[in-house]
């Protein structure tokens, strides 16, 4: 069975097992490798990609569920809250093993694109779904503010 | 992990090496490596003659462990995997300074498996040659190796530049990337003399730069190499590699640990569609197929009987009532003694005593292990974030009946360790191996951990029970007796012979009170437990329960005495001037002393030890509320010698406190007749965002002692920090872990 989806920006057709989970379908069949296995249960937040915009776990969601939708993954992100937040995390280097990072900021950026200004506790409930075992957490915060406050200075274009 | 070192001399210790030989042992044999040594075929740089042909002004300059491109790129060859603890930053930031490089051309890549050339040196004493990551000692053995190759290619360049020029090598100055001569006006970059420079004879001595003129060593600020490409899902892991053909594998693996295949039956899984080959291994029985997904749904598929005759069927709670019993039994093996620990225990005017018990951990990796292999007939390529590189080599060698100089390694970055991919029998990549034997080769294979396949997996910290008596006499001395029981992670292993000294592994018991403080009369002992679960070292080892239930215990006692903490610990820590330092940098920085609103269930604690030469202090502030326990701020103060990447040590102690911290609240491997009760992060919860302490301060001893680690030995002082808080909060003694506050209130009264 054949499935017409579009992956950052592009037509794509998947010929697989509708069933199968999302994140084996951009892996394996779009060669599309930033986006990663980390539980396979919706429990870690490394597969997050973004479905017409909001984050998901591709790790559950079976390729049927996004025929017709537009998924963004890592390799796509392409929005000013997503340049913002992608500079940050380099400027404060947030990653470790970076294993994670692909998830933490599909998840960071799909919250400032809703809420540009997030307070703690937005961040909070936002990224509790990313584990990162390195713990890079607290420079996460740092820089989900830091990329908030880029977002909203005057000059900025949000690049 | 695997190794201690020490300040101070102790002809009776069981790893036998102390800092100081450590330092020299490195150093010495760092200078003889380091020079003459140049890759096979590589470059005429080790035979130079200034005459060469094949070198010229497009050719790079290739040194075993620096490349100069024409390209004006500088690639440090790191010989150690980088798992998130920075080495692709620290490594190449010492060459970076010894050869006045700028940052900003500064490249780096992976090291080919390649013994003695890149052996990890801490080990060479050991009598140890191999190469690998681990025990925090990346940077602390790769100092003076690097420092060598940066200046030796330095002089290279400085070399050719004067030849070229006709100028005297003396006037010749190196700056941010730019070789210059400023009397004639010449400059030119590292790439335009790199040509020139791989045909000048290699230097039989170069001078190092006096530490006090570093520029980038130490810089506050030195951005990752990473970054980018880890902001960007560009890095390559294992579990990305494509090949041609490349078929994915999902390995079912007994149920319990030490349970063998006896018979399987496939038809099922192969009728899955995309599933191509169904074999068995050693450990298992391999799905093969043409997507991870296939693989997974052939596995579910498969039906496969187990012969469990020599399996390890015994549970978590059944262990702890056996190491219990352990622990009053006379099989233990003396770690430690000094003074009369009884004797003096039943003369102490203050007495304390406590039962520990520390859980099973899982390292829970974020990439789950994976690895890929293609072979022929006479050659194999593995693709792996490979922690031990020499060792996996050699058993994928043996697997396939070849040469180890036959099998390339491709080591790539790991998403995450911790130690799990240093397995001295080299779990997965033995797996892959097999798999791509049992299948004729026909095709390269990726193999992939699930999720639930590594958090049942095994390989665990290990189960660990400590009973402690201390106590103080009139004058203040202080007698400790302490029994360990757990298993040993060294027996077994190719380290045994070299590790373990009359049946002790120090890997079971290091970093106890004996070693780190300075107490009259001491007692240490442990008791080696036999169990069929595989253990492993876990970010900081030992250190992970010797630190607990020593800071605990120390607290405990300066409370019976009505001592202040900090105080305490000082007047215990004469030979220790590091801890004395670090804790006192901590309690500062922390506003010990200062007074400290307690209201709302607050309270805070500290703690301090030492491990793989760095001694770390931190203070923990705690909010309790009811059994809820929130840790608000962490201040932390590290000793790792010259700090040679300050903004990567910050990292790695907030880092290696979320670590702790993770398995202090909630960390917990526990097993029901055999069968480990946990399969992924629902049931082996580990810390999030929201549970982070919002505030860790990072403070750094000034030293100009050689670096060393810090990628574990953040880890251990968190938890008894937090414990001692919550003590001070509530009143509440935590002695078994993970911490479980109304359990402890029940137990403790």
């Amino acid at each position: 069975m054949s499935i017409q989806l579009t992956v950052n920006g592009v037509s794509r057709e998947l010929d697989v097992d509708p069933d199968m989970p999302l994140l084996w379908a951009i892996r394996d069949h779009l060669e599309l490798p930033g986006t990663k296995f980390g539980c396979g249960m919706a429990l870690c937040g490394a597969c997050t990609v973004h479905i017409d915009g909001a984050p998901t776990r591709s790790c559950i969601t079976p390729v049927s569920a996004v025929a017709g939708k537009s998924v963004t993954t890592i390799e796509g992100l392409a929005t000013a809250a997503a340049k913002a937040v992608q500079e940050a995390w380099v400027a404060l280097d947030v990653p470790q093993c970076g294993y994670c990072q692909s998830g933490q900021i599909m998840s960071a950026s799909a919250l400032l694109a809703s809420n540009p200004q997030p307070s703690d506790a937005d961040i909070d409930a936002a990224m509790a779904g990313n584990i990162c075992r390195c713990a890079t957490y607290v420079r996460i915060r740092s820089a989900i503010h830091q990329a908030a406050g880029a977002l909203a200075a005057p000059q900025s274009k949000g690049t | 992990m695997y190794l201690r070192y020490r300040e101070d001399g102790d002809a009776g210790r069981a790893t036998g090496l102390t800092r100081r030989q450590f330092l020299e042992l490195t150093t010495l044999a760092g200078t003889g490596l380091t020079l003459g040594v140049v890759l096979p075929g590589c470059s005429p740089a080790g035979t130079g003659t200034g005459t060469a042909a094949a070198a010229g002004p497009s050719a790079p300059l290739e040194m075993p462990f620096v490349r100069i491109a024409p390209d004006n790129t500088v690639t440090v060859i790191s010989k150690h995997l980088e798992a998130g603890q920075g080495v692709w930053t620290g490594l190449p930031a010492i060459v970076a300074e010894e050869l006045d490089a700028s940052w900003e051309q500064m490249r780096v890549e992976s090291a080919p498996a390649k013994v003695p050339l890149y052996q990890n040196m801490a080990f060479v004493p050991l009598g140890v040659h191999a190469q690998f990551t681990g025990g925090s000692t990346a940077v602390a053995n790769s100092w003076q190796q690097l420092r060598q190759a940066g200046a030796t290619a330095r002089a290279m360049l400085v070399a050719a530049a004067a030849r070229q020029w006709k100028v005297p090598p003396a006037e010749v100055t190196v700056s941010e990337g730019v070789v210059a001569h400023a009397a004639s006006g010449h400059k030119a970059s590292f790439g335009e003399l790199a040509g020139g420079a791989a045909l000048q004879p290699v230097p039989a001595q170069v001078k190092l730069k006096d530490p006090a003129s570093f520029r980038i060593i130490g810089r506050e600020h030195l951005p990752r190499l990473d970054a980018k490409a880890k902001s960007s899902g560009t890095q390559q892991y294992a579990i990305d590699v494509r090949l041609p053909g490349m078929r994915t594998a999902v390995v079912l693996r007994p149920p319990r640990f030490g349970g063998k295949v006896k018979s399987f039956e496939a038809a099922r899984a192969r009728a899955v569609p995309g599933v191509v080959d169904v074999v068995e291994i050693p450990r298992g029985v391999a799905v093969v197929a043409r997507d991870m997904y296939a693989a997974q749904k052939g596995r579910a598929a498969l039906e496969v009987s187990w012969d469990e005759s020599a399996a390890e069927k015994r549970g978590t709670t059944q262990l702890m009532k056996e190491y219990r019993e352990l622990a009053r039994g006379k099989q233990a093996l003396v770690a430690a003694q000094a003074g009369d620990a009884d004797k003096a225990l039943a003369h102490a005017v203050h007495r304390v005593e406590g039962e520990f018990e520390f859980p099973y951990l899982a390292h829970a990796t974020m990439e789950p292990l994976t690895a890929v292999c293609s072979a022929s007939a006479d050659k194999c390529e593995i693709w792996a974030g490979c922690q031990m590189q020499t060792l996996d080599q050699a058993t994928a060698a043996t697997i396939l009946g070849l040469k180890p100089e036959q099998v390339t390694i491709h080591t790539l970055a790991a998403g995450g360790t911790f130690g799990r991919r240093a397995t001295p029998d080299s779990d997965f990549v033995s797996e892959v191996t097999s798999i791509v034997k049992a299948t004729g080769a026909k095709y390269p294979v990726r193999l992939v951990w699930t999720r639930e396949d590594d958090i049942t997996g095994g390989r665990y910290r290990p189960l660990n029970y400590h009973r402690i008596e201390a106590g103080i006499d009139k004058d203040g001395k202080v007698a400790w007796r302490q029994r360990l029981v757990g298993q040993s992670i060294i027996a077994g292993t190719p380290f045994e012979p070299v590790m373990m000294k009359n049946g002790l592994d120090p890997t079971a018991f290091g970093g106890n009170a004996a070693e780190e403080y300075d107490l009259d009369h001491t007692h240490v002992s442990w008791t080696r437990a036999k169990v069929g679960v595989p253990v492993l070292w876990w970010r900081s080892v030992e250190n992970t329960h010797t630190a607990y239930s020593k800071e605990v215990m120390m607290d405990e006692l300066a409370r019976a005495a009505g001592e202040d903490p900090v105080a305490f610990r000082l007047a215990h820590l004469g030979k220790h001037p590091r801890h004395v330092a670090a804790l006192k940098l901590a309690a500062e920085k922390a506003g010990w002393g200062q007074p400290f609103a307690k209201q709302g269930g607050r309270g805070r604690g500290i703690a301090v030890h030492e491990s793989f030469g760095t001694v770390v202090a931190q203070v923990a502030e705690v909010t309790v509320k009811g059994d809820h326990l929130t840790v608000d701020r962490v201040v932390c103060a590290v000793d790792c010698g010259i700090a040679v990447t300050p903004d990567v040590v910050r990292a790695q102690m907030q880092s290696a406190i979320g670590f702790g911290l993770s398995a202090a609240l909630s960390g917990r491997i526990t097993l029901t007749d055999g069968h480990v009760d946990q399969t992924n992060f629902h049931q082996y919860t580990v810390l999030r965002l929201p549970d982070m302490p919002r505030t860790i301060e990072v403070y750094i001893v000034p030293s100009t002692n050689a670096p060393s680690g810090v990628g574990e030995p953040g880890t251990p002082p968190i938890a008894p920090a937090v414990a001692n808080a919550v003590r001070d909060a509530v009143g509440v003694k935590l002695h078994t872990l993970p911490f479980d506050l109304a359990a402890a209130r029940r137990a403790h009264g």
